[in-house]
């Protein structure tokens, strides 16, 4: 057994790639390996920004050796036959043995394949590691870079140590040759080093100011600075990230503290912490404060790659530094608050905000009067005039100095030149958390008038951008709108309850205003009422999707992506919900099951009514009446009983029939011929007022009027048995739903379970007497569809 | 422990000179240090452009198989950075120096650390880093992988191993060193304010050299300079670089784009140049340098084809 050390060093290595280099080292060392047959064991692998280091323990020295038999023809076989065979496997035809198999004398070749050295093996390897390294971004260099095929690495290559139980394993890549002889620090240690193998490796490095194991040198910062900090008083702020990125830029870290003027601390503590951050890679700290809280300390503490002989002078080239980079945000700052944010606001009309959509300052005026529209409508039960005023500057501090130059402070400075100009405590709030929540564990904000304004923000990008085309499609979503949605489906369910649509056609409404001069706004007023009058049906948005086709093909792209960003809006909906409720372990076949029914865009209801049929099915009734409703559905299909919630497969808006298409076709064209004169007409010419309904209802009522219909024959018990326990649970059920007792709902269905099941063991649908037939399978079909009351269970799994 | 110059010998001249004390001495130190290690030390172009890096010394030498070093200063205008002399940082002219090493040579970091101490850093004092930044200019169809160089916190280096010019992989690769002169001799004078540094070593300052310059180019920059004239003078030299590349001079076309980056410049300062129209302009910017670029690359390729067996341009 044999330990292998393999070092590759490099001129300084980006800091935030190394955790990735440290993997793709072992996956392809891995690779390399397997391929040669060599076992591999546990691997340690370290960085530096210098150097990659790969220990392999207990790696054999020889591959074992192989012995291939194969099977040939016969003894006596044609020349031919055995000649081929010898081609095959390489052997002679003198090599051959001759066995018995099954009383026949047969020929075998046998090929002894002697171990190879493992050190043979690495060398052919290592060459083939680095050649297929992958980096996120690579270079050439030097005289080989004459010619555009030479190596490609993150930076120069500089060196390469291999040795095998103390063995340099010889390898040549692009011209640098594998020995034992590395370097140390970059300034603390002179000259090569040389290392004779994996176990003296780190403590030679050591010895030469390197500390190898990049863990041990995230330690030695975690650890240092917050000593560094206690000595002086205070307390570190914590930044997982700094110490990964400080591990990263040094070889040797020095953790050392230092102050900054402390009249910098007018300037807000983010700000303080985000230039020191991202421009220095600086940690802060924080201090006890009067009033017992901790606030922000006039201390920075800045990593050092070298034990300074003068720590002082280090500390304060660093000071002079951050002092730059304070003064210039303090500039800003003071700046900044000369100007009231209502005149900041004023600039946003040279922003474009995306070229459909128009500028900023547009946006925010749809934003603040969504806001309002939304606490008038007792949506959000916030003071509009409050949420008006919020919307109205909360896009200001865009064009301040300091957002101009931290972006990430968009929000957050308005919400403190909001404070510094004296308005109400609501609106710098909502000035400042209106973006809120921004990713998956942002807090989502509660306080009213931020509620309304964030929402109102969010919703106007989603359906500006939906009703221009603008979707997210596959990993492409440069708007944010999956992020804007996910945003709108936590702020809902942390206790609002409103009509999804009705919310929607408002913001609509402010995207697409009425003119009277203009020619197109009569074309805008008929789109907004049928943004109003859509319902979250299948039927619906199919017809919406259909519209919007139809409308492509007459050169009307502007109004087809209405009507086609109208119709993929639920769907939009239902997807996010799927994703965001998986984490709390909701299912997204039942998330499906009740969205398929149509009609629920109330989230808050949505969600209750998949909690409670995720509690039944899996129960043991739940699953029994699954079963049964799967072999009713069955039975069903194959007889053509198609239902009625499954003819348009959910949430697919692009399904739909053939004769649907042509009747919205003829429709279209009876407006866009009419359109001057239309105007008072649109009620009845809708083609969404006509759509939907009458059809789920009218096979609804079908299936109704069969199972009351007078039997002519005498049923069997467990048939009749049915029927009774469907005209108890079919209405409770319905009227269970109706009044949100979701509950109630799953019990009425439950209640079918024994039922349904005593009727597939004692009854024969398929009985020789037609009426017979019919009868049960129009009971079949009143079952599946007391069941589709409560959720479309065609589309629950198992 | 003290390190040693390894590839640099200083002739006696280097003994009189004070790069700690003198703006100027730190420069002629530069240039005894460079030309001792190979490099053709140049002046600078006497056009007004952004950036060292649009030297045709680093942009059009670049190009091509030829072994080329090179070292100089290179005067800097950027418009937009002027305050009128108020800021102790900000300067609309200013100094970079330059060495440009083709092929990169395999020792060049140490070469530049070695430049380092000999105008006074020393690193077991300072603490210099290599922290990655990558560098792009969409106007010369040119990029590049290095890092800036940083000194106790402070970026005092761009390197970068150039890959592309002029839409062209280098071949072979360049290294380019910009040092900033200014901010690395206020580190090394230890002075706060710009305008502080000793110029000569003999007592007059930088200020005294450039204070006046600063207030009236900003001036000029930002409220005086006649904007339709500018407008002019960019469709001239845009109209004369098309000129100069149909007439297979690109070395003058390629000055006339420089000449027309400057103006578009000026033309920002001058805040007459929209949002929606800057990126135009920078696209017609783009349009001549990377033409000029490309032309001079195809017609010097014959040439360096015959020179180097084996290598192409693409």
């Amino acid at each position: 057994m044999a330990d292998f050390l393999l070092e590759l060093r490099s001129e300084e290595i980006p800091a935030r790639m190394q955790a990735g280099a440290r993997g793709e080292m072992e996956k392809l060392f891995r690779r390399e390996m397997d391929a040669a047959g060599v076992s591999v064991g546990d691997l340690t692998v370290w960085s530096t920004p210098r150097r990659l280091a790969l220990i392999a323990r207990d790696l054999p020295t020889e591959t074992e050796a192989v012995r291939d038999e194969a099977k040939g023809p016969p003894v006596g076989a044609p020349d031919q036959a055995v000649d081929g065979f010898c081609r095959k496997n390489g052997v002679s035809r003198e090599t051959l043995e001759v066995r018995e198999v099954k009383g026949r004398e047969t020929y075998f070749a046998v090929v002894e394949k002697p171990g190879q050295a493992v050190s043979d093996l690495l060398a052919a390897a290592i060459p083939a590691i680095i050649r297929d390294f992958s980096w996120p971004k690579s270079m050439r260099w030097g005289e080989a870079s004459l010619s555009s095929e030479s190596l490609r690495w993150v930076r120069p290559l500089s060196g390469i140590v291999a040795l095998l139980d103390g063995e340099v394993v010889p390898c040549i890549m692009d011209g640098l040759a594998s020995g034992r002889e590395t370097m140390g620090h970059r300034f603390h240690s002179d000259g090569a080093i040389t290392i004779d193998g994996a176990d003296d490796y780190a403590d030679k490095l050591r010895a030469a100011s390197v500390i190898v194991d990049h863990e041990e040198r995230q330690n030695a910062i975690r650890e240092g600075a917050k000593a560094a900090a206690e000595a002086a008083g205070l307390t570190l702020v914590e930044d997982e990230g700094l110490v990964v990125e400080n591990a990263g830029l040094t070889e040797w870290p020095v953790p050392l503290l230092g102050r900054f003027d402390e009249d910098y601390l007018d300037v807000p503590p983010e700000v303080i912490q985000l230039t020191a951050r991202v421009n220095q890679k600086y940690f802060v700290c924080e201090e006890a404060a009067n009033d017992g809280d901790n606030r922000l300390a006039n201390a920075f503490l800045c990593t050092a790659n070298i034990a300074a002989a003068d720590p002082a002078v280090v500390v304060d080239g660093n000071r002079k530094v951050l002092a730059a980079r304070l003064s210039d945000a303090r500039f800003f700052w003071e700046l900044d608050q000369k100007t009231p944010l209502a005149e900041h606001a004023k600039k946003l009309e040279r922003i474009t905000f995306h070229e459909k959509l128009g500028t900023v300052a547009d946006k925010v005026e749809r934003v603040a009067k969504l806001a309002r529209w939304l606490c008038q409508e007792g949506i959000v039960d916030g003071d509009p005039d409050l949420a008006e005023q919020a919307a109205r500057l909360c896009k200001a501090d865009l064009v301040t100095e300091m957002v101009g130059e931290f972006p990430e402070l968009q929000g957050l400075m308005g919400g403190y030149y909001a404070e510094k100009e004296g308005l109400p405590q609501e609106v710098s709030d909502a000035i400042r958390d209106h973006y809120k929540p921004v990713g998956q564990g942002d807090e989502v904000p509660t306080a009213l008038v931020t509620v309304a304004v964030s929402l109102a923000d969010k919703l106007d990008t989603l359906v500006g951008f939906f009703i221009s085309g603008e979707f997210p499609t596959g990993s492409k979503d440069p708007f944010a709108l999956r992020r804007a949605v996910l945003a709108i489906i936590r702020i809902n369910s942390l206790g609002l309850r409103f009509r999804m649509q009705k919310v929607i056609a408002e913001a609509i409404e402010l995207h697409l205003p009425a003119s009277e001069y203009d020619v197109e706004s009569e074309f805008r007023a008929i789109f907004v009422e049928d943004a109003r009058k859509f319902q979250w049906t299948n039927e619906d948005r199919v017809k919406a999707q259909e519209i919007a086709e139809n409308l492509t093909g007459q050169m009307s792209a502007t109004r087809a992506n209405w009507y086609g960003g109208l119709a993929a809006l639920p769907a939009f909906f239902a997807d996010r919900l799927k994703v965001q409720q998986r984490e709390a372990g909701v299912r997204h076949d039942l998330i499906d099951a009740v969205f398929a029914l149509g009609g629920e865009d109330d989230l808050v209801r949505l969600l209750a009514r998949v909690k409670a049929l995720q509690a039944f099915v899996e129960t043991e009734n739940g699953t029994n009446l699954l079963a049964g409703y799967k072999r009713a559905a069955n039975i069903l299909k194959k007889e053509g009983w198609e239902s009625s919630t499954s003819r348009h497969p959910g949430l697919d808006p692009g399904s739909r029939s053939a004769s649907d298409d042509e009747e919205a076709g003829s429709r279209l064209r009876g407006r866009d011929d009419e359109s001057a004169e239309t105007l008072d007409g649109l009620g009845e010419e809708d083609p969404l007022a006509l759509a939907g309904k009458p059809e789920f209802d009218a096979a609804f009522s079908d299936t109704q009027k069969a199972s009351t219909k007078p039997l002519s024959y005498t049923p069997e018990s467990a048939e009749k048995a049915l029927i009774e326990a469907l005209d108890a649970a079919a209405p409770k059920a319905a009227s269970s739903v109706e009044s949100e007792d979701f509950e109630a709902a799953m019990a009425a269905l439950a209640s079918l379970r024994a039922p349904i099941d005593a009727f597939f063991e004692e009854v024969t649908v398929n009985d020789p007497d037609e009426d017979k037939r019919e009868n049960r399978l129009a009971l079949l079909a009143r079952f599946r569809d007391a069941v589709h009351r409560v959720a479309d269970f065609s589309r629950i799994e198992g | 422990m003290e390190s040693e110059v390894k590839t640099a010998t200083h002739e006696s001249s280097a003994g009189t000179r004070d790069p700690s004390r003198s703006f100027q001495d730190m420069i002629l130190t530069l240039h005894d240090f460079w030309s001792a290690n190979g490099c053709v030390i140049l002046q600078p172009y006497d056009m007004r452009m952004g950036a060292g890096t649009f030297h045709t010394a680093t942009t059009l030498r670049a190009l091509g198989p030829e072994s080329w070093n090179a070292a100089f200063v290179q005067p800097c205008r950027r418009p937009t950075d002027g305050r009128y002399g108020e800021n102790p940082n900000r300067l609309q002219h200013y100094y970079q120096y330059q060495v440009i090493l083709k092929p990169s040579p395999a020792d060049i970091q140490e070469l530049y650390l070695d430049s380092l101490k000999a105008i006074g850093v020393d690193p077991l004092k300072h603490d210099i880093r290599f922290v990655e930044d990558d560098w792009e200019s969409p106007t010369l169809g040119a990029w590049g992988l290095g890092w800036e160089v940083w000194c106790d916190g402070m970026e005092v280096t761009q390197f970068t191993y150039f890959q592309q010019m002029g839409g062209f992989d280098c071949k072979p690769v360049a290294g380019e060193l910009t040092y900033g002169l200014e901010r690395l001799a206020m580190y090394i004078q230890g002075v706060d304010n710009v305008y502080d540094l000793d110029f000569n070593g003999r007592g007059v300052s930088y200020g005294e050299v450039f204070l006046e310059n600063e207030k009236q180019m900003s001036k000029w920059n930002f409220e005086v300079a006649d904007t339709d004239a500018l407008f002019d003078l960019f469709a001239k030299a845009e109209a004369e670089c098309r000129n100069a590349l149909n007439n297979n001079v690109p070395i003058a076309a390629y000055e006339q784009a420089i000449e027309a980056s400057h103006i578009f410049n000026l033309l920002q300062a001058r805040g007459v140049i929209s949002v929606q129209e800057r990126a135009s302009y920078m696209g017609r910017v783009r349009d001549l340098a990377r033409s000029s670029c490309e032309t001079y690359a195809q017609q010097m390729a014959p040439e360096w084809e015959a020179k180097f067996p084996g290598w192409s341009l693409v």
